[in-house]
């Protein structure tokens, strides 16, 4: 921003306004960070090597930490049984009470997943650097920040020094023009997004997605687009601030106030990328044109429109990808050609950092309220955050679920992935709400159908992939 | 990191050659939380033995080995210097040693310093008739001194540089500490900050 005649991609102005040391003959960058997010998982060898050093947390005021992978999301007043999980959750709060960090922890009401918790407490906001051990902290991006998922001796090196050697992205800019049809969500746009550019198509960049369909989107589907930024391969993901942005934030325990909020406003109007600027690479998408989207295999970008079949390995021209797409229909046990809607689930997860905010629940009680139950279909709903929870219990939503035939639970990462009780039995069929269908995410020998929030709801309805479409015919 | 100058301690003589990291440290002990407490499972199947060499209470508490040739090969496991730390050692002395495991040591301010084989044979010779005898590692001079006996070893300029300084991938970083504290001066008030906690339910 200091050269006014460039104009500059909001990244760049990002980075510039980060810039603690300019990396010479070939060395990274140093970037400031505003705001350093801990959980359990990644985080104990980090403490443990500034213990061995004899450091200190730089800047415990610019840290919070939360309980959230490994956590139950039942029964959560009693010890938690798996001895590594419980081993873990000790460590960190060892480790927030020697270093003085603010930690929230299991059966505390702000306790929940790292990636709400941040943003509900409106401690993200626009133009600032977040970073995290856990690659989904490019959820951030939403707001118009720098967030990146970092590991764990990075997670050391910003707790002793508030800081990141870095070197500079390249920019991609994600083009989402026109208007959503009726069920058709962020989490379709997202996937569909890693379907054209592929789980490798954002190596390198920092993405920024731009377009009318983006600027319609609430904070919480900008928020789930972000959150998938890290399944294609990119180090960030961004939407540039605007009104929406601020209305959300407003208001927030940790937003700015007053004068303050006066000044960061001014500035983060600036911060849009400029006419002009140049992006490294462009993709553009037809919002009008989309369908809710699912995945058939195991990797993000193996998704189709859920109208469409399960497709065949022999029409992909890629030799790799064909082999992949092959190995992946053996693993999920599905048969090229057949349609999508007539895959029957066992279980259907609603939650996860990419769609347990309170609008996700929202969307999904709308369509399950009356509504029975698929025989021999399991429900699980479990908020990003207690105080999503809570909200959610004044909505009444938790009673629409339970009677619906749903299993009403606490916040954490939950069935996103195998690391707490929440699992899939080896060949179960998941309709999830999450972020990845790797081979054995959920479980051993799991299977994984990603999807959105009301492709869920109307899944655990009719027991087969199903858009909400699909009931019209049946009310 | 600690600068390291000048030190001595009991030399441990390790008569074996390619000490692969899963002799250094089996994978069963990779699942802790810690970086440090690995000194039980340095060795861990070898210490099973009674005539290995750290079961010898003479040896118990030595600071330098002087181990055979191919030290340290096989997996990537930072663990291999966390282990060999935690037990006390300071340093290790070989004719030759693995890639990985010799950039695991100088990132956690470990000394991996190479000497020939006939080297090796003579400091091992030098312990056999004094057992206990201390070491002393003078690295800035690159020698290992065992009684009368003084050799040279090589230890790149960089890591040297950086072990001498204390200096660990954090500590460069700090090294621009007033960088840090100047961008922290001008740092707008709007911007996040965790504590005092607001907003607890």
């Amino acid at each position: 921003m200091s050269n006014p005649s460039k104009p500059l991609t909001l990244a760049e102005k990002l980075w510039a306004s980060h810039l603690v040391a300019e990396g010479k003959d070939g060395a990274p960058d140093l970037l400031y960070i505003d705001l350093h997010l801990v959980h359990e998982v990644t985080s104990p060898q980090a403490f443990d090597g500034l213990r061995l050093a004899g450091r200190k947390v730089r800047r415990p005021d610019l840290t919070i930490a939360t309980e959230d992978h490994n956590t139950p999301t039942v029964d959560i007043d009693k010890p938690i049984a798996d001895l590594t999980s419980r081993t873990q959750i000790e460590a960190l709060r060892k480790n927030a009470a020697e270093f003085g960090i603010r930690l929230h922890s299991l059966g505390d009401k702000n306790q929940g997943i790292v990636h709400v918790v941040g943003p509900q407490l409106g401690l993200t906001m626009p133009g600032i650097t977040v970073v995290c051990g856990d690659s989904h902290t490019s959820t951030h991006g939403a707001f118009g920040a720098l967030a990146m998922g970092i590991g764990t001796s990075e997670v050391e090196h910003v707790l002793a020094t508030q800081t990141l050697p870095l070197k500079p992205f390249k920019t991609m800019a994600i083009n989402v023009e026109g208007t959503l049809r009726p069920g058709v969500t962020a989490k379709d746009i997202i996937l569909a997004v890693i379907a054209k550019i592929s789980t490798g198509g954002g190596q390198g960049y920092a993405l920024e997605y731009r377009g009318s369909a983006i600027r319609s989107l609430s904070m919480e589907g900008r928020m789930t687009i972000c959150n998938m930024s890290i399944e294609a391969g990119a180090r960030a993901g961004m939407v540039a601030p605007d009104e929406i942005t601020y209305a959300y934030l407003k208001g927030r325990p940790h937003a700015p106030e007053g004068a303050d909020w006066d000044k960061a406003l001014e500035y983060w109007k600036r911060l849009p990328t400029d006419e002009g600027a140049v992006f490294d690479a462009e993709v553009f998408i037809d919002a009008d044109k989309l369908d809710p989207f699912v995945t058939w295999g195991t990797n993000p970008g193996q998704g189709v429109s859920l109208f469409d079949s399960v497709p065949n390995p022999a029409d992909i021209q890629d030799p790799n990808e064909r082999a992949a797409a092959e190995r992946a229909l053996e693993y999920m046990d599905l048969k090229a050609g057949t349609p999508m809607k007539e895959i029957a689930v066992n279980t259907v997860f609603l939650g996860s950092c990419t769609n347990s905010r309170i609008e996700d629940l929202r969307a999904a009680a709308a369509i399950v309220k009356g509504q029975k139950k698929a025989d021999g279909v399991r429900m699980m709903v479990v908020p990003g955050s207690q105080k999503v929870r809570i909200q959610a219990e004044e909505e009444g939503l938790d009673k629409i679920f339970k009677e619906f035939g749903a299993e009403w639970r606490f916040a954490g990462c939950s069935m996103c992935l195998g690391m707490n009780p929440d699992q899939l039995a080896s060949g179960e069929r998941a309709a999830s709400t999450s972020n990845r269908n790797f081979e054995g995410r959920q479980g051993k020998g799991a299977r994984t159908h990603l999807v959105s929030p009301l492709v869920a709801a109307a899944t655990a309805i009719r027991g087969t992939l199903s858009a909400p479409s699909d009931l019209e015919s049946v009310s | 990191m600690e600068k390291i100058e000048k030190f001595s301690g009991v030399a441990v003589p390790l008569k074996r050659s390619n000490v692969d990291t899963d002799q250094i440290i089996p994978a069963v002990y990779l699942k802790r939380i810690t970086k440090t407490g690995f000194e039980d499972a340095l060795f861990a199947s070898w210490k099973a033995e009674p005539d290995f060499v750290l079961n010898q209470p003479v040896f118990a508490n030595g600071e330098v080995l002087i181990a055979g040739p191919d030290f340290g090969t096989g997996s990537s496991r930072e663990h291999a210097v966390w282990a060999l730390r935690d037990w006390g050692f300071k340093a290790v002395f070989s004719a030759k040693f693995a890639d990985i495991f010799r950039g695991n040591s100088g990132k956690q301010g470990f000394i991996t310093g190479v000497i020939t084989e006939d080297e090796t044979k003579a400091l091992w010779e030098v312990i056999d008739a004094n057992p206990g005898i201390k070491a002393t590692v003078d690295l800035p001079n690159q020698t290992l001194s065992l009684g009368e006996m003084t050799v040279s070893f090589e230890i790149d300029p960089y890591t040297k540089w950086r072990l001498m300084e204390g200096l660990d991938d954090i500590g460069l970083t700090l090294r621009d500490e007033p960088a840090i504290t100047s961008f922290e001066s001008n740092r707008e008030s709007w911007r996040p900050q965790t504590l005092p906690a607001k907003g607890i339910l």
